[in-house]
């Protein structure tokens, strides 16, 4: 089979009474939905969009919440030969006017044919067209869930069956102004080849049960916690982000309760559940289904693992079912995978060597614990249909592979990367050299497994979400009293949090010590308004604090690292 | 005692939450819908408010709708303790 919607016809006629999902929310019975129901579902919007006349190869932005009609409209899209791109909803903290840029770029950038969305919504998605000022003849039309009913599907009638293997399938956005003009665009061959070896690698098979609580717009949820499962015949138990981030022990509740045993986390998470789970909600909790649990979408850390397996491990959780991954969407999702036939390796290396020398030099003899030494997580083996190279930039702009254990960017070849960045050939041909992908993080070989050491640009990675630092500089700088050009944005590592933190540094005139601290928090209300993304500090300093580059741009890295000698030196 | 709840509310949200110490937060000022209180900091709210007060919350009310000042926080609180 060549194209999704082949897949799901095949398990319409061949198993509609299996369970695809489990739906979980928040007061309500959890909701079981068979392939059956799937498809018809799915072919009531497919429907629903054919009549819009919205045709094969068309973009279809998708802004629902967790729920059925989210699955429904995915699929639907998919049926009728249209390219879902799931747009994620409106959060509370966030500016109304501020998500209406964001979908006005979007749907600048991707010219949707239609949107899908609540009746409830519709004002914002008006207002949204009419700033992405596109053409009468081009607006998009709008599709109302509510409207759009369960269908027996027809399917020689349906768009999604005349589409072919190299056709785009779908289209995955990182968040944020930056990240919503690069749109992946991914082919059906593309996924296919991703699944077929992931898959062989997880052995997964239909008596596997996943479980997730990921948002659908993220790699991680969409492929490995979502179209993976449904198109592998493995059941899904889907509970909402926001439920989970609520009362992260719904996972293990949901887990011990269907039998869990395989699941996707961001390694915060790991942090996240270990410290916040309370202890009268894990009773009965059993965690002994669960053959992995796969690290992955963020730098794995050894000592957040440990503190899972702390805390869950007297609940049935095997130290064996800890798992890495590395993935990225310009590769489907999963680059390589670990812990699955082996134990994920440990490699100890000089911390020194590391930093300055940028060799992974192991730490060996003595026997005895070395304090400085650094415990790195292996991510694995590539998956078999993809290469990865560890490659240094020469001068002139060409790159050269670097010896074993050697830190440098890491690249990447397979069958399953992405066709383009979405109407934006300027941004694939930037991402690519000569025919490898360039990732943007850093990391070396050992052994023929991949380890990830950090970013060479300087996006900020936050409970598994890509942040563009330059977003949040451009927001700071619209607060009365900042400068553009004169703040900086970088992330801080918070070992308890096991993540990322965003602290801005920001230079200001004033020295009124109240007006700093009211400049202050106009930062973090506008910042968090404008992108979702929380600080854990705005340092507001005098003049002339922040170091430039030559080009008079701000260095980030460098003035995180002022940042932290200066807090170091604060707290003796 | 509402006053009682209301600072020791708002000593733990400046020193844990915000991790700036000397910061007084005003009991009507928006925590939820400011954005000064994320979601990620939500479920930490409701351990204190547990372990502290003896008062449940509920993961569905934690949000803006049900709470979103100290004032209307330390209310709750103290509706549930009686």
């Amino acid at each position: 089979m060549n194209t999704f919607s082949e897949v799901l016809r095949q398990y319409y006629l061949t198993c509609p009474d299996r369970v695809s999902v489990v739906l979980m929310q928040s007061k309500v019975p959890d909701e079981p939905i068979t392939y059956g129901a799937l498809v018809r579902g799915a072919a009531g919007y497919a429907q629903a969009l054919a009549r819009a006349d919205v045709r094969p190869g068309e973009v279809v932005i998708v802004i629902l919440q967790h729920g059925s009609d989210l699955i429904y409209a995915f699929w639907g899209a998919v049926l009728q030969g249209a390219v879902p791109s799931i747009m994620p909803f409106l959060t509370e903290k966030l500016a109304p006017e501020r998500y209406r840029q964001d979908l006005a770029a979007l749907i600048q950038t991707t010219h949707p044919a239609a949107l899908i969305t609540y009746p409830e919504f519709l004002p914002e998605v008006h207002r949204a067209m009419t700033s992405a000022s596109t053409a009468a003849d081009e607006a998009p039309r709008i599709l109302v869930c509510t409207d759009v009913q369960p269908a027996e599907p027809d399917f020689e009638a349906l768009g999604g069956l005349h589409r072919t293997g190299n056709d785009i399938v779908l289209l995955q956005h990182s968040s944020g102004t930056t990240g919503l003009q690069k749109g992946v665009a991914l082919s059906h061959r593309a996924v296919f080849n991703q699944l077929e070896y992931y898959s062989a690698a997880l052995h997964l098979s239909p008596q596997d049960v996943i479980v997730s609580w990921l948002p659908l717009y993220h790699d991680m949820g969409l492929i490995a916690s979502f179209v993976m499962p449904l198109l592998r015949q493995v059941m899904l138990v889907l509970m909402s982000p926001f439920d989970w981030v609520r009362a992260p022990a719904r996972l293990m509740q949901a887990i011990s309760h269907y039998g869990g045993t395989l699941t996707w986390l961001p390694n915060f998470a790991y942090n996240f559940c270990a410290q916040k789970t309370r202890e009268h909600d894990l009773d009965g909790v059993c965690l002994d289904s669960l053959r992995a649990v796969v690290n992955c979408s963020e730098p794995t850390y050894h000592s957040s693992q440990q503190a899972f397996l702390q805390r869950f491990g007297r609940l049935g959780l095997r130290a064996g079912a800890l798992t890495t991954c590395y993935a990225m969407a310009e590769n489907v999702f999963a680059v390589t995978q670990a812990g699955i036939d082996a134990p994920v390796t440990l490699d100890e290396v000089d911390q020194r060597a590391l930093l300055v020398d940028r060799i992974a030099t192991p730490v060996t003899g003595e026997g005895t614990a070395r304090s400085d030494a650094m415990k790195m997580l292996s991510a694995g083996r590539p998956l078999p249909n993809v290469q990865v190279r560890v490659l240094e930039a020469l001068p002139d702009g060409a790159y050269q592979d670097l010896p074993e254990r050697h830190v440098g960017e890491i690249a990447i070849h397979s069958d399953c990367m992405l066709t383009g960045y979405y109407n934006r050939p300027d941004l694939t041909e930037k991402a690519f050299y000569q025919g490898w992908y360039l990732t943007g993080d850093l990391g070396y070989l050992a052994a023929g497994e991949v380890y990830v050491t950090g970013r060479r640009k300087d996006l900020i990675i936050v409970g598994g979400k890509n942040i563009y630092p330059q977003d949040l500089e451009r927001l700071a700088s619209e607060v009365p009293g900042v400068h553009p050009g004169r703040v900086v944005a970088f992330g801080v590592m918070n070992d308890a949090a096991g993540t990322e933190e965003v602290v801005m540094v920001v230079e200001v005139d004033v020295e009124d010590e109240d007006e700093r601290l009211r400049i202050g928090d106009a930062i973090r209300q506008h910042v968090t308004r404008g992108s979702d993304v929380a600080l854990r500090h705005v340092y507001i300093v005098d003049a002339r604090w922040l170091l430039k580059t030559s080009s008079g741009k701000t260095a980030r890295l460098a003035n995180r690292d002022k940042y932290l000698a200066e807090m170091a030196q604060n707290a003796t | 005692m509402t006053t009682d709840i209301t600072s020791s509310l708002a000593q733990y949200i400046a020193a844990q939450i915000l991790q700036q110490p000397k910061r007084k937060i005003a009991s009507d000022a928006p925590l939820i819908s400011s954005g000064l209180i994320d979601s990620f900091h939500l479920v930490d709210l409701s351990l204190f408010v547990e372990k502290q007060f003896g008062v449940l919350l509920d993961d569905s009310e934690l949000n803006k709708d049900t709470f979103d000042t100290l004032a209307q926080l330390a209310q709750l609180i103290r509706e549930r303790q009686s």
